[in-house]
């Protein structure tokens, strides 16, 4: 769970897309698959599930023992100074009233101040929301393209020794959890052969360009994860759509093999990798916590858990929400990218008329 | 002629399906390395105490960060530990801790998944905006936040990690039974009109079995990865107790002067969570789903 | 042979590689030989090996199969020794190919234009600029209204028969010398067929190719082919003219086949060629057809016929074709057991509608301005105990709807069902008193679906056995031995799963689970739709002892009016949810009859080659009944004028006591 992403995320929007099949409720509930009527309701499921998670960080937040002004004041947090603090926190208010004082001003982009009362906290995320991203980019420009074209060669040449080769590679790299491949490729490129730095010790607001060449094994860590999987779920999805009536039909055509490959097969097999593609990048952009810590990197998973050692409630509420929402955002992008893309539901309708 | 009464015939049946199934999962590569690796695991696990040749708490400032020898085969440790009787012993927590969350995330998580995956209704979409939420939530943040806050004993993880990774299972319980009851064996009982408990005991269960044992396998391994990097952060085991996590870490600091150190503790580690995966997609490829399709990120 | 032939195979054997690494074959020693304007029938149950025969005429082998010897020659060349580069100028060139199943044959994400132009980039020496036209023409050569349309549409907006004309007009666009058609037309309805095979009888005669039609169903053959070869078990056994092949061949398997085929003319049901067809690499060394063979010696079961050709040039692989004319080809087998509409009544159907469309919270929120038309509606019908009553129609006609909601599976928006005369039936299964559950039992169409993977045959069977009769151990074994025997299962079968089973014996365990119950009604929906000819005609007749023995009232869905012939006391035909016509089973299949009768009753294809079937007004899918006036209307070739688009059609009742509901007069029909 640390290191991977969850595994089963998409399967549900696949099966909402119509990828899967056509029982689902979610469609046959709202009767004709109409697009805007179906953009809508993924849109408006996409909200309810930022407010559904905004609601349990802060009920979870609040379930906690201690509270801000326990975690400013730590062995002074008793007696009046405690009152003052908490009157002057407002944290005697109601808990109504807080939620809602905290999501007016989440609302604004203003996630209040850092526990320890001097930094507001959008500006402290600020930097480390750019450099997750940086790290993503860095991890994602490499590793989908290179994932997509992996998985198509292993799945065209099924059970031949590239593919054996490419598979049995996959899992290894699913597997070996990251902080040890993380480990292996410090003490081979940053120890024996002394290439790059083993960590990353740029402050968090210095500009981009700054963190290269620290963050290349920081992102290829994460690339050989992301790899893993987008190639596995591209290569049964091309096996599939390999052995499919319209790849033979193409054959029998007379249509040349690349050909079918490009035009007939991989349009087909590379849709339902849409979403997975969307979950590696949620993943990326927030759960990367144990990477960043290896590599000492200053983006938003190592500051969670400095926040969670530091029991920097705020700061923790704003993380989450942040990473909670990038998820939510980029697999609704992935749902409507998908629905576009995919002919059977964008025309759903027009056979009626 | 034997006599075979129907109500014995049917659970030897299953204990025989389990076997045949076991025999073609142990027939394919991956499945009989995955296994032999999984097996070799849990027994080393329950003998190790019995075989470790030093105290995994003895330390030795004489020999500290000392290479491989005869007597320590793989070194020692920053504290002069010997680091074989640690790697030994080292998987014994994360094996006991996530032997016990595994099948407790499964049941629950199964149980309501395949409950939400019959009701349907109001009910059905209000639990399934919560799991949404859950797993928006950044994976590590509430094991981080609950291990902080109650301490890392077991009585603390592993209710904290079946529940956690419990919430994943709801999803693909409720997807199998979806696609289970969409069946005409199902329309079949109901229109004969079996109860709805018989009907998910004899008819259902047994088709959304298959998905969930797969499912369990992989749950496995996330949780032992979850559980070794709550160790290797700092927020699990907590020292001189062994763990593969814990020691990575620490081995980790001093791996300029001994790279040794890390080898055991990362051999360990990854062979038992590669020896699940094999396994599990030896018995996907068997029971006829595609776990890469399925389960994958 | 005057002309060399265009496609040439022989001695073709092709086979894949056991698990046990031993190579099986699928197809044994086949030779297959077409010239120019000729036209080849390649007919066989499921598994003869048909379709790969076809195939491999393109030099294309499915994965895993592997020729082990022979030769397939196109135009003297033998297609497995050319270059990719040569076999991709061919296929798609001279060699066209029509496959079995449009819908998924063609790629989804491609607009139709889209693939026309790609085959034609690929064969044809137009210049580009002339490709748009050239699509349109050819679309319009298949018959597609709007063919400008059709181009911009993705595959899965068009009807099965409009997807089947697509690949047809594909398969042409590389003006090809020969066609190979696949089962082109099997999973389409019989009118939309009718259609399909008319345009291909038209294209064979006006292009000149040399085509090969492979299918299941000797009907189809009788209506597009010349010559017809006859596989059983990967073998050849018969070969010869379509009319010799189909009155009298000289092959047992042949004769069987023709047995077993029901008829609109024939009053008894057809004969079940016993047994089943050898798995591959178990034919033995004698004939394959032997084990269930009639005239079967000790020579047929230890050596291999030869195939020997007899005086009107008919080839046989049989060491007795002399004596073949002891085998009946018409199904004359047992008498179907009848029943007069007059006894005690056993079911009571009083204006059933059925809506498909559920209301969620949008529709509840804002419901929509008109209100939906009901997927079926008005249905009234009595039934009396020990009649059955087919249910006929089209796919679509909502023939299984019914079937549904009187099992309680699917509850009616309107009407009631009642158990005899005057007990009304909860729509609710959930509701409903066992003892009315028991009464009506339900036969699936798949068996695949409809029995549990995971349970053994035993363990099916007790379902109803425990629930209804509370059996259990050596009583409820002994029960379900019973049910196996009277569908004519062995008590080995107990512990076999479904798995282990063959089509027809599932389909048996299924209805013995029917019978367990002791049911008075038994619902069995397209139940033999799954199964090869040969087996369905040994569940006809299993179903008509049971009747026999059981007096068990039967509701027979079927989309086949011959089988539903054979069974039916009574028949109903449904037009989009709608009974059109309904009475005594002689007297809808004999005349005068609803125009939509009429039209079904045509477009049925009898291995006969001398009846051509009648065409539908217009070939389109309906996806939603008119609102008002006859349902029928819009496809109606004798439509009279604004009265059927108004006005419900009036129940006329004829001399014989059937009913039909239409606006022409009952004595001009």
């Amino acid at each position: 769970m640390v290191h991977t992403p969850h595994p089963d995320k998409g399967l549900d929007e696949g099966i909402k897309l119509g990828l899967g099949s056509e029982s689902d409720p979610a469609l046959t509930r709202t009767g004709p698959a109409d697009m805007t009527s179906l953009l809508l309701r993924r849109l408006a499921l996409g909200l309810v599930t930022i407010w559904i998670v905004s609601v349990i960080i802060f009920l979870g937040v609040e379930a906690l023992p201690g509270d801000a002004c326990t975690a400013v004041l730590e062995r002074d947090a008793q007696g009046e100074v405690l009152a003052k603090c908490r009157d002057d926190l407002g944290l005697n208010a109601p808990a109504l009233t807080r939620y809602a004082d905290w999501a007016v001003g989440v609302l604004h982009g203003d996630f209040g101040m850092s526990a320890n009362g001097l930094q507001s906290i959008s500006e402290l995320v600020g930097y480390r929301v750019r450099n997750s991203l940086l790290l993503a980019a860095g991890a994602l420009s490499v590793g989908i393209p290179l994932a997509i074209f992996l998985g198509t060669v292993a799945g065209l040449w099924r059970d031949k020794p590239i593919d054996l080769l490419f598979s049995t590679g996959a899992i290894f790299a699913m597997t070996i959890p990251d902080f040890v491949s993380a480990t292996i490729l410090i003490l081979i490129f940053a120890i024996w052969l002394g290439w790059v730095p083993a960590i990353v010790i740029t402050p968090a607001d210095a500009p981009p360009l700054d963190f290269f060449p620290e963050f290349v094994l920081a992102a290829v860590v994460l690339t050989l994860v992301m790899i893993a999987h987008i190639m596995r779920m591209v290569r049964s999805s091309v096996i599939e759509v390999m052995a499919t009536d319209y790849v033979q039909m193409a054959t029998l055509k007379g249509v040349p093999y690349w050909r079918i490959v490009l035009t007939h097969a991989l349009p087909n097999a590379l849709l339902p990798a849409i979403n997975v593609i969307a979950l590696t990048i949620a993943w990326l952009l927030g759960g990367v916590v144990v990477v960043e810590v290896v590599f000492n990197y200053p983006g938003l998973g190592r500051m969670l858990v400095d926040a969670v050692s530091d029991r920097d409630l705020p700061v923790i509420q704003a993380i989450t929400l942040i990473v909670a929402a990038t998820y939510v955002g980029v697999n609704l992008v992935a749902d409507i990218l998908a629905m576009m893309l995919n002919p059977r539901l964008r025309t759903h309708q027009t056979r009626r008329q | 002629m034997t006599e075979v009464s129907p109500i014995t015939a049917p659970a030897q049946s299953r204990l025989q399906r389990v076997l045949t199934t076991l025999q073609e999962v142990v027939r394919l590569p991956s499945g009989s390395i995955g296994l032999t690796l999984v097996t070799l695991h849990i027994v080393l696990a329950l003998i190790s105490p019995l075989i470790v040749p030093y105290d995994f708490k003895e330390m030795n400032s004489a020999i500290i960060l000392a290479d491989p020898s005869a007597a320590h085969w793989l070194g020692t440790d920053h504290l002069g530990r010997d680091v074989m009787t640690r790697v030994l012993l080292g998987g014994r927590e994360a094996l006991i801790v996530t032997g016990i969350a595994t099948p407790a995330a499964l049941i629950w998580g199964g149980l309501t998944g395949v409950l939400l995956g019959l009701r349907g209704g109001w009910l059905d979409e209000v639990v399934m905006r919560l799991v949404d939420a859950f797993l928006a939530l950044p994976g590590v943040l509430p094991l981080l936040v609950l291990v902080t806050v109650f301490g890392t004993g077991n009585d603390v993880l592993i209710p904290t990690l079946a529940f956690f990774f419990g919430i994943p299972v709801i999803r693909v319980a409720r997807a199998a039974t979806h696609e289970v009851v969409a069946r005409d064996f199902i329309s079949a009982a109901r229109a004969r009109g079996h109860s709805q408990l018989t009907i998910v005991r004899r008819e259902l269960m047994p088709n959304v079995l298959d998905t969930m044992m797969v499912e369990g396998a992989m749950r496995w391994s996330w949780m032992l990865l979850g559980f070794s990097a709550l160790s290797f952060l700092g927020f699990g085991v907590s020292p001189p107790t062994p763990d593969w996590g814990l020691m990575i870490a620490d081995a980790r600091v001093y791996m300029s002067l001994a790279p040794w150190g890390v080898l055991g503790p990362v051999v360990a580690l990854s062979s038992l969570i590669i020896g699940i995966n094999l396994t599990a997609d030896a018995l996907a490829k068997t029971l006829g789903l595609d776990r890469s399709r399925k389960a994958v990120v | 042979m005057a002309e060399p032939a265009l496609i040439d195979i022989r001695n073709l054997t092709v086979g894949f590689r056991a698990r046990s690494g031993a190579l099986l074959p699928v197809l044994r020693n086949v030779d297959l030989q077409v010239c120019r304007g000729e036209s080849l029938g390649i007919v066989g149950e499921s598994g003869s090996g048909k379709s790969t025969l076809a195939l491999a005429a393109m030099g294309f082998l499915k994965r895993g199969l592997q020729r082990m010897g022979g030769q397939v020659l196109f135009n003297g060349d033998d297609m497995f020794d050319r270059t990719r580069k040569q076999l991709e100028a061919i296929r798609g060139g001279q060699l066209g190919v029509v496959p079995q199943n449009s819908g998924q044959s063609l790629t989804p994400t491609l607009r139709i234009g889209t693939q026309m132009r790609e085959a034609l980039r690929l064969h044809c020496t137009l210049p580009e600029a002339e490709h748009e036209a050239r699509v349109i023409n050819l679309l319009s050569q298949v018959r597609l209204p709007d063919p400008s349309t059709i181009m911009q549409r993705y595959p899965h907006e068009l009807s099965g028969g409009q997807q089947q004309r697509v690949a047809i007009a594909m398969a042409l666009a590389g003006e090809p010398d020969a066609l190979l058609l696949d089962e082109p037309t099997t999973g389409l309805d019989v009118t939309t067929q009718a259609h399909i095979l008319e345009l291909l009888r038209e294209l064979a005669r006006t292009r000149n190719m040399a085509m090969v039609y492979v299918s299941h169903d000797l009907g189809v053959i009788a209506r597009v082919c010349e010559k017809v070869q006859v596989l059983y078990a990967g073998e050849v056994v018969l070969e010869g003219p379509t009319r010799h092949v189909l009155t009298d061949p000289l092959h047992p398997y042949a004769r069987g086949l023709l047995a077993s085929i029901p008829r609109l003319g024939e009053t008894h049901l057809p004969v079940a060629l016993d047994g089943r067809p050898p798995t591959p690499g178990k034919t033995g060394s004698g004939c394959a057809f032997a084990p269930r063979c009639v005239l079967a010696n000790d020579q047929c079961r230890s050596k291999r016929p030869p195939l020997i050709t007899s005086a009107h040039g008919e080839v046989t692989r049989c060491f007795y074709p002399e004596k073949t004319g002891q085998i009946a080809t018409i199904g004359s087998g047992t008498d179907p057991v009848h029943h007069d509409a007059c006894g005690d009544t056993a079911l009571t159907l009083r204006d059933l509608s059925i809506s498909y469309a559920r209301s969620g919270l949008i529709e509840r929120l804002f419901p929509p301005a008109v209100p939906t038309v009901p997927t079926v509606d008005g249905i009234s019908i009595i039934l009396a105990k020990g009649e059955t009553l087919g249910l006929v129609g089209e796919s679509g006609s909502g023939k299984s709807t019914i079937l549904k909601s009187i099992a309680g599976l699917l509850p009616p928006s309107g009407g009631q069902i009642l158990m005899g005369a005057d007990t009304p039936l909860t729509p609710n299964v959930e509701r409903r008193r066992p003892d009315q559950l028991r009464c009506i039992q339900m036969v699936f169409q798949n068996p695949d679906e409809s029995l549990n993977p995971r349970q053994s045959v035993l363990e099916i069977l007790s379902q109803p056995l425990r629930l209804y009769f509370n059996l259990r151990g050596r009583a409820l074994q002994d029960r379900a031995v019973e049910l196996l025997e009277t569908v004519r299962l062995g008590s080995h079968y107990l512990d076999r799963r479904p798995e282990q089973l063959s089509g027809g014996e599932k389909q048996r365990v299924a209805v013995a689970r029917a019978f367990a119950a002791n049911p008075e009604i038994v619902l069995c929906d397209e139940i033999t739709s799954a199964l090869d000819v040969s087996v369905q005609a040994a569940v006809l007749e299993l179903l008509n002892d049971l009747k026999k023995s059981m007096d068990t009232t039967y509701i027979f869905v079927s989309h086949d009016l011959t089988v539903v012939r054979a069974l039916s006391d009574r028949v109903a035909v449904l037009y989009q949810g709608r009974i059109c016509e309904v009475g005594p089973a002689a007297a809808v299949y004999g005349s005068p009859s609803h125009p939509y009768t009429d039209i079904l009753l045509n477009a049925v294809l009898e291995p006969d080659p001398d009846v051509a079937p009648k065409l539908m007004a217009e070939d389109v899918v309906e996806l939603a009944p008119p609102a008002c006036g006859c349902p029928f209307q819009r496809r109606c070739p004798r439509k009279l004028d604004s009265v059927c688009e108004t006005d419900t059609p009036p129940s006329q009742t004829g001399a014989d006591g059937h009913v039909v509901r239409c606006h022409i007069p009952l004595n001009e029909l």
